[in-house]
């Protein structure tokens, strides 16, 4: 049993090390970009970490990393079926503006309306990246195309319908268009834990739910043992017994479904109406942070965390005279790292282990070998 | 001629690659015409005038022989006639008889393996290397294939000739070397070595033999097949018949051989039986239940056993851990899962149960498959498929690539499985395997079921020729001649019911 602690050990610290190894090469990279441009990059580092574990920091930093991940989580079911789901974007701005429309039409007590609302949302993104599903298993489209296609007809589906007369009214005090304001009803809590540092909002919680969900119907469940061979072997699953083409459907529903959260935070949390300022591009930030996690639900929590922190300080750098683009620079670096360092580390594995299998058969053959000729 | 046989993984392989530049050595030495060399790239290699001719041809199908020949050589006799005077040239000079302006598709694939040799001649080697080369060919064209290398040899060049098949060795090579675990653990004369010596010398120890002793064919029928036809798209998008009229019976306790040159349709009606296909015509039964068109879980459920042909491709997920590649293909059984969860505890320890049981070598069950070597990656196959007591195993090519001992165990357990009343279709392109393992004999040729044979009496070289289309309907041993035609054509094909 010893050896097999041994290996699973080392899996482990391989695991660790692709990201360890990004971030620190992100920061090499980006110490470099500072000092090209003249300036000194150890302090800017250092304003980075005082700031961002400042109290209000610290919540901001949690409330940004909540949305990271249930987006990290969306783009990550895809990738563990090897379907890259680039459309989470468009998936959650979709549906995060139904979501508001239909929230703001009804007024029910909480512990319906939330609900629905939350579910409106989880459909509509489903069937958004469905669509990319099911033109991939019928007519063979990759669906990188079809969501990079189905963004830009989101967007342009939200801007017709964003429009007074249309689905949404013109605030005359702001001159912005947004959907009817969700009745208090619709409003999730907030965890107030430190009044100074402001409110931690509560879908939180939600997130760490679909977290711990992700991870026991993919490790623990027939379903997600389905899943997880599609991603590794297309082929061997068919052979094995399942539906490939209706895994690919399902699970880019599953993908559309966690995507209708994404923006359950900024609405049920934030906002309250969905608005020409809603956040957009986050579906792109969860691809990063799914990378940097690997797909582990752990791993995604760190990267959606880490994303959040960089966030958070680079209005900071900003006001210390740094040009701001320097974090987009270390956001950008990290995820290429991330990919670099990930196959790197991988084939660094694979090798190692059969080398270390090769040679423990071959000791273990030695020893019986030595043994017969003692006996004879 | 030199020969170099060993079992699968003896290095046999990797010191060919060495040897043609593709890998490099750590130490030691390689001397061409007594002068010292080292190779960085197969271009050094063929710069001193080796060349290679690989296992798996790597000719384009949809250019002339000619194209393939001059391609990436255009240099030397340019590619128009000069070119094709030198190819009749080399043709002529060596006996190959190969028609320069046939396209590579058309060809068979003996044809195509001389235009692999007339490629490697035209870039002037003196030295060349087969990779197996007899892995392909049935046994009449590897006679063809030897009349052709001793023509090589009395023009003075040099053949390396990798092999495991010891027989061939005998009748061919003038030299040979014996390598065992990556070290050369001898030499032999062939002309006062015999196939038992040599073949202790390989393995160590005694070869296995795949004879089955006593017959345990019931009346029973397992599988049934019967009209199946099944129709698949062609390189060029034209649908085209794969499998036509196919019909047998495999009964509880017998091992039904399916011979045939590979990729005249066996590996469809495979997959056509495991429910990767869905034929166009057809019904099949098996043990009464008519599954024809059931999801492939299904029949896996209802005990159907896979040993695929391609084991990286269907029958592991190479980066995934033994234990979960223990649960691959039968998730929805004990002790793999309960309900719609699954049980890593009990299929971890039934993984245990498998390694020890089908001596799997490995360190552990965490592992990754991909770090097992071949044999031991079939053996966790074979025991997964064994473990869930199939009524019928589909076993193509069990032992492929896998070393003489864990070939005898695979053998012996496909023995004791079928003594229980298991059903077995076995498809090798191994001729004795499937003489000594199976009950009944059948021939496919172009997706169809063409003759039938006793295994008892059936030689490989009259299986041979039936394998090439040469004989049709029930063969029988004829003493020294070659099969004959007996009886109708599709008198034989039915065969299976009356036994």
């Amino acid at each position: 049993m010893k050896k097999f602690a041994k290996i699973d050990k080392e899996r482990l610290l391989l695991g660790i090390a692709a990201p360890v190894l990004a971030v620190v090469a992100a920061f090499v990279v980006t110490s470099l970009v500072l000092l090209a441009t003249g300036k000194e990059p150890f302090q800017a580092f250092q304003i980075m970490a005082s700031y961002g574990l400042k109290s209000d920091s610290q919540v901001y930093i949690l409330n940004k990393a909540t949305t990271y991940y249930l987006a990290g989580l969306a783009v990550a079911i895809g990738f563990r079926m090897n379907l890259f789901n680039i459309g989470v974007d468009g998936q959650y701005r979709l549906a995060a503006f139904f979501a508001a429309v239909v929230g703001g039409m009804v007024n029910l007590p909480g512990i319906l309306e939330i609900p629905l609302i939350v579910i409106v949302s989880m459909l509509v993104g489903a069937m958004w990246a469905g669509i990319a599903g099911l033109l991939k298993v019928t007519r063979g489209v990759s669906e990188v195309i079809a969501t990079i296609m189905l963004n830009s007809i989101a967007t342009a589906i939200i801007a017709y319908l964003l429009q007074p007369g249309m689905l949404a009214n013109l605030n005359s005090n702001t001159n912005s268009v947004q959907t009817t304001l969700l009745p208090k009803s619709g409003w999730f809590f907030t965890l107030t834990p430190n009044p100074a540092a402001g409110p931690i909002e509560g879908f939180i919680v939600v997130a760490l739910l679909a977290g711990v969900g992700y991870w026991f119907v993919l490790s623990r469940t027939r379903f997600g043992f389905d899943l997880r061979t599609v991603g590794q072997s297309e082929s061997a699953a068919e052979a094995s017994g399942v539906n490939v083409k209706r895994m690919i459907v399902t699970s880019m529903l599953i993908s559309g479904a966690v995507a209708g959260l994404v923006g359950m935070p900024a609405l049920l949390n934030e906002a309250h109406q969905y608005s020409t300022e809603f956040p957009t591009g986050i579906g792109f930030t969860g691809i990063a942070v799914a990378l940097l996690g690997r797909n582990h639900p752990v791993g995604i929590a760190i990267g959606a965390l880490l994303w959040g922190f960089l966030d958070r300080t680079s209005n900071w750098l900003e006001f210390n005279g740094y040009d701001k683009e320097i974090v987009g620079v270390i956001q950008g670096v990290i995820v290429l790292s991330v990919v670099i360092a990930y196959e790197v580390v991988r084939r660094y594995g694979v090798g190692r282990q059969q080398r270390r299998v090769g040679e423990q058969l071959a000791a273990a053959a030695r020893a019986q070998g030595q043994q017969q000729e003692v006996a004879a | 001629m030199h020969a170099l046989v060993g079992e699968n993984g003896a290095g046999k392989s990797t010191l060919m690659k060495i040897l043609y530049g593709m890998q490099k050595p750590d130490e030691g030495t390689i001397a061409v015409d007594g002068e010292q060399v080292t190779f960085h790239d197969p271009g050094d290699a063929i710069a001193r005038g080796i060349g290679m001719v690989h296992q798996h041809f790597m000719l384009a199908d949809n250019l002339t022989v000619l194209e393939n020949v001059v391609l990436g050589s255009e240099k030397l006799h340019g590619i128009g006639d000069r070119a094709r005077a030198k190819i009749l040239e080399i043709s002529d000079a060596y006996g190959l008889g190969v028609r320069p302006d046939v396209l590579v598709e058309a060809l068979g694939v003996a044809d195509r393996q001389r235009v692999e040799i007339l490629k490697v001649l035209y870039r002037g080697a003196r030295t060349l290397i087969l990779d197996e080369p007899t892995a392909v060919l049935v046994p009449q064209e590897v006679d063809a294939l030897f009349d052709n290398l001793r023509g090589l040899k009395a023009e003075g060049l040099t053949v390396i000739f990798i092999s495991h098949k010891l027989g061939e060795v005998l009748s061919v090579a003038d030299e040979i070397t014996v390598i065992r675990r990556g070290t050369t653990v001898g030499s032999a004369d062939p002309a006062s070595t015999s196939t038992k010596q040599l073949a202790e010398l390989m393995v160590g120890s005694e070869l296995p033999s795949p004879e089955t002793r006593e017959s345990t064919v019931t009346t029973v029928p397992m599988l049934r097949v019967e009209g199946l036809r099944l129709m698949a798209p062609d390189a060029d998008g034209v649908d085209r018949t794969v499998l036509d009229d196919i019909g047998f019976t495999i009964h509880k306790g017998e091992v039904l051989g399916l011979a045939g040159v590979e990729g005249n349709g066996q590996a469809e009606l495979v997959e056509a039986i495991i429910g990767m296909r869905d034929p166009d015509a057809g019904v099949i039964t098996l043990d009464g239940a008519d599954i024809s068109h059931a999801p492939t879980r299904t029949r896996r459920e209802s005990g159907i056993g896979y040993i695929p042909e391609d084991r990286h491709r269907h029958g592991l997920l190479l980066e995934a851990p033994l234990w979960e590649n223990r649960i691959l293909g039968h998730v929805t059984e004990k002790p793999n899962s309960r309900g719609a969860l699954l049980d890593p505890a009990a299929a971890r320890r039934d993984t245990e149960r498998i390694v020890e049981a089908y001596d799997v070598r490995t360190p552990g069950i965490e592992v990754t498959a991909a770090s097992l070597s071949g044999g031991n990656q079939q053996k966790l196959i074979v025991g997964r498929e064994m473990s869930h007591h199939p009524k019928l195993l589909i076993a193509a090519h069990p032992t492929r690539g896998v070393d003489v001992g864990a070939q005898a165990q695979i053998w012996d357990q496909i023995r004791e499985a079928r003594r229980e009343g298991l059903a077995v279709l076995l498809i090798s392109a191994d001729l004795d395997e499937l003489i000594g393992l199976s009950d009944t004999l059948r021939v496919m040729y172009r997706g169809r079921l063409v003759a039938d044979a006793d295994p008892a009496t059936i030689t490989p070289e009259e299986l041979g020729s039936a394998m090439t289309g040469a004989s049709a309907g029930h063969l029988t041993h004829a003493g020294g001649e070659s099969a004959r035609l007996s009886g109708g054509l599709s008198g034989g094909l039915s065969g299976g019911e009356d036994r």
